[in-house]
């Protein structure tokens, strides 16, 4: 007989929507919104209520896929990040480094999205850097 | 008024009388829902007051009714203030969980949120804290029905009309327990639209909280677009109690008449 409450932060957007995951014996089973949370004071949108589910859901994405002959095909996360490089590697090569462009996201970290525009400024070279918003 | 209540509890573990006791405690500066399983935790209990008396109530009724049925031989503490035992009470009658599964903790509400809830009645059947005060009546009520038929339409199609339909009013609700919505029923409510179909959403939900609402108020308080939905369910309450004698949450023994299987 096990039943706690995580707080934490709702991944969707920026918002950064505070709620509680409820966990029963190991299980999500629902989600509270946070009533003394500043930001959404006991409220949230559709999405933020529905979190637990997408959480265990069966047809979350849990390996990369790489299209091989034209199917979608799981491939190891060495794989995926090798091929990835390379086609990188060699596009700025022809092209130019401003011929990529990178698009960081409201449902990460400050730092990730950091981390990410400064690899895009000072790793590949482009200033060719937006967020998931602008989408 | 705390110690009281962890007194009592204390008791209730040490004569064996429940396995958990359900409840609320502080973490990170935040009033969360709990199960407390052992006396010594009893210690961070809290009753969800901050700035102000009650302010972080959570339906604790809903999560007693998820424990019970996962673990139909245990019995619980559940901590209750008056909504929550009228709620209790509507779960009883709807068979969503035992009277032998629960033991109720009550504390009495203090005047200052009786008068912000408008409560019937601000206290449970029996209480271990606090001190109870009389049962205010439903001035927002009131005020909506002084306004003219056509006002009032206009009002209340406005309010629904900043609705954006995250059915936190339903997710949050602790006698919502339908395994089939009807607001999701695409033959009785044009689904994927936003405002919703109007005023049929919020009407068919406020025609389903006959004999159901007990007015505890988390609809509201969970609404981001700040309808006043406690007022409109009060109204139906209000109905269910003068016109089929029906006071819902105050009965525990027999469904209103309106749901009455035939």
């Amino acid at each position: 007989m096990d039943y706690r409450t995580i707080l934490t932060t709702c991944t969707y957007c920026g918002c950064g929507c505070n709620f509680f995951l409820e966990v029963m014996d190991g299980q999500l089973i629902g989600t509270l919104p946070c009533k003394t949370s500043p930001t959404n004071e006991g409220k949230l949108c559709i999405k933020g209520w529905n979190v637990h589910e997408f959480v265990q859901s069966p047809k979350r994405l849990t390996k990369p896929l790489l299209r091989k002959n034209g199917e979608l095909t799981e491939v190891t996360w060495d794989e995926a990040l090798t091929v990835t490089a390379e086609k990188m590697r060699q596009i700025t090569d022809e092209h130019g480094a401003d011929s990529l462009a990178f698009l960081a996201s409201a449902k990460v970290t400050n730092e990730e999205n950091y981390l990410l525009q400064k690899w895009a400024r000072a790793g590949v070279g482009t200033n060719n850097i937006d967020h998931c918003a602008r989408l | 008024m705390i110690q009281e209540v962890i007194t009592r509890v204390t008791e209730l573990f040490e004569a064996n009388e429940i396995s958990g006791f359900i409840g609320l405690t502080q973490r990170h500066g935040h009033v969360c829902p709990h199960l407390f399983t052992t006396k010594d935790e009893l210690k961070t209990l809290v009753l969800g007051d901050l700035d102000r008396p009650g302010q972080a109530r959570y339906p604790l009724d809903k999560i007693l009714v998820h424990l019970a049925r996962a673990h139909p031989d245990k019995t619980f503490g559940l901590l209750v203030r008056g909504c929550d035992q009228r709620g209790l009470n509507t779960l009883f009658v709807w068979n969503q969980v035992k009277k032998e599964q629960v033991v109720p903790v009550g504390i009495a509400c203090p005047a200052e949120l009786a008068q912000a809830c408008e409560c019937a009645k601000p206290y449970p059947d029996q209480y271990v804290a606090g001190e109870a005060v009389d049962g205010m009546s439903f001035a927002k009520v009131q005020d909506i029905e002084a306004k003219d038929i056509t006002e009032r339409f206009d009002y209340w199609m406005q309010e629904f009309d900043k609705c954006i339909k995250c059915f936190g009013c339903r997710d949050v609700c602790p006698v919502c327990f339908c395994k089939e919505c009807s607001l999701e029923n695409n033959e009785l409510i044009l689904t994927g639209t936003i405002p919703p179909a109007n005023p049929a959403f919020h009407l068919t939900r406020a025609v389903h909280m006959a004999g159901r609402c007990i007015d505890c108020g988390l609809c509201e308080e969970a609404c981001p677009a700040g309808i006043p939905l406690r007022t409109l369910y009060k109204k139906v309450g209000q109905i269910m109690g003068e016109d089929f004698d029906y006071p819902t949450g105050f009965v525990d023994d027999r469904k209103s008449p309106l749901n009455i299987a035939r």
